[in-house]
């Protein structure tokens, strides 16, 4: 299926948002996920189901400053 | 208070727009900024505050002026290294504008004086570099009821974002709590392009001024992410969090408090 991530149309395979991560090797706890402009809890990233068309942004933490 | 024909003609780029004019300057003139972290977000942010007028400027940083600052942190100067930051900044900024009054502190921002901090100033910026600080500005201004602007940076990649207590997203309505510690880097190990801290750090000056004069669309509910490879702005819409545990339906948060500090280890880091 083919969704948004960041921006970028992507085809991807999995079911849920935590499949997606997986496959990115992206650890859950780096990051703060939006589906279709709703963030989603941590404890629902396995849950949450990925369909065609949806739009996900993984935002990293970012800390510098100094 | 009027401005003397001198400060007419320092600030006369100003005036001469209708969005700011005598009045607006005058809003600057009046205005308290506090900005947390005299380093490379600070350093621009406080460059510019300073030229453009604002009336305090409060700087809060514990440290000394280190070698390895000067790759970025702009305000401060080679004869300055081993000088506290928030002297050399200090300097420098009634060098720029002798109108500003800076007040300093040379302290940490912690659970037990920020709140007292925050309430002075009408506007707060985010010129911290690490999480716990981050968080904790986040929470003392939702407290205190200051709009505050965030900014941080990492390696080529900035980000922005302006927060109104109660009317727009915070920072944990989208991230909750700080990443475990060692999991995300953001300490000095890992490293920046020192540019950076000038495009963040004065963007975060533009939305401080806004706010100071009223005008325009702040960045709020939207964070621009900058990635420096590539030279291209992201807005990422956030909305606030129901589920906040600050400034959602059920806050868990009711008081202010200081996160564990975070640990430099970036072994487990993948770059």
């Amino acid at each position: 299926m083919q969704v948004k991530i960041n921006g970028k149309s992507e085809e991807v395979q999995g079911a849920t948002v935590l499949d997606l991560l997986k496959a990115k090797n992206i650890d859950p706890h780096m990051v703060a996920v939006e589906l279709n402009h709703t963030i989603l809890e941590r404890d629902h990233l396995g849950t949450a189901h990925v369909k065609d068309g949806d739009h996900l942004e993984f935002l990293f933490y970012m800390g510098g400053g100094r | 208070m009027n401005f003397t024909d001198e400060q007419v003609t320092r600030y006369s780029r100003h005036i001469l727009l209708p969005e700011v004019g005598g009045k607006g300057q005058k809003k600057i003139a009046q205005s308290k900024i506090l900005i947390v972290g005299a380093g490379g977000l600070g350093s621009p942010a406080a460059f510019y505050l300073a030229a453009a007028g604002a009336g305090t400027i409060g700087l809060i940083d514990s440290d000394l002026v280190d070698l390895s600052n000067l790759q970025r942190q702009v305000i401060h100067q080679t004869p300055d290294v081993g000088r506290p930051k928030v002297l050399s900044a200090k300097e420098k900024i009634e060098a720029i504008n002798p109108d500003v009054k800076v007040l300093t502190y040379e302290d940490r921002l912690v659970a037990k004086n920020a709140l007292e901090l925050i309430r002075a100033y009408d506007v707060v910026i985010d010129g911290v570099d690490n999480f716990p600080a981050k968080f904790l500005i986040n929470d003392a201004c939702f407290f205190a009821e200051k709009p505050l602007v965030h900014g941080g940076i990492l390696r080529f990649d900035g980000r922005v974002t302006t927060i109104i207590p109660k009317k727009s997203a915070c920072y944990r309505c989208v991230f909750k709590t700080p990443p475990p510690p060692g999991l995300v880097a953001s300490c000095q190990e890992a490293g920046v392009i020192g540019v950076l801290a000038g495009i963040i750090g004065t963007l975060q000056a533009t939305e401080a001024l806004k706010l100071v004069l009223g005008i325009g669309r702040p960045l709020t509910d939207r964070m621009l992410d900058f990635d420096a490879r590539r030279t291209t702005f992201r807005e990422i819409k956030t909305k606030r969090n129901p589920n906040c545990p600050l400034c959602g339906s059920h806050p868990t948060i009711t008081e202010l408090f200081d996160h564990e500090p975070e640990v430099c280890d970036l072994k487990q880091v993948e770059a």
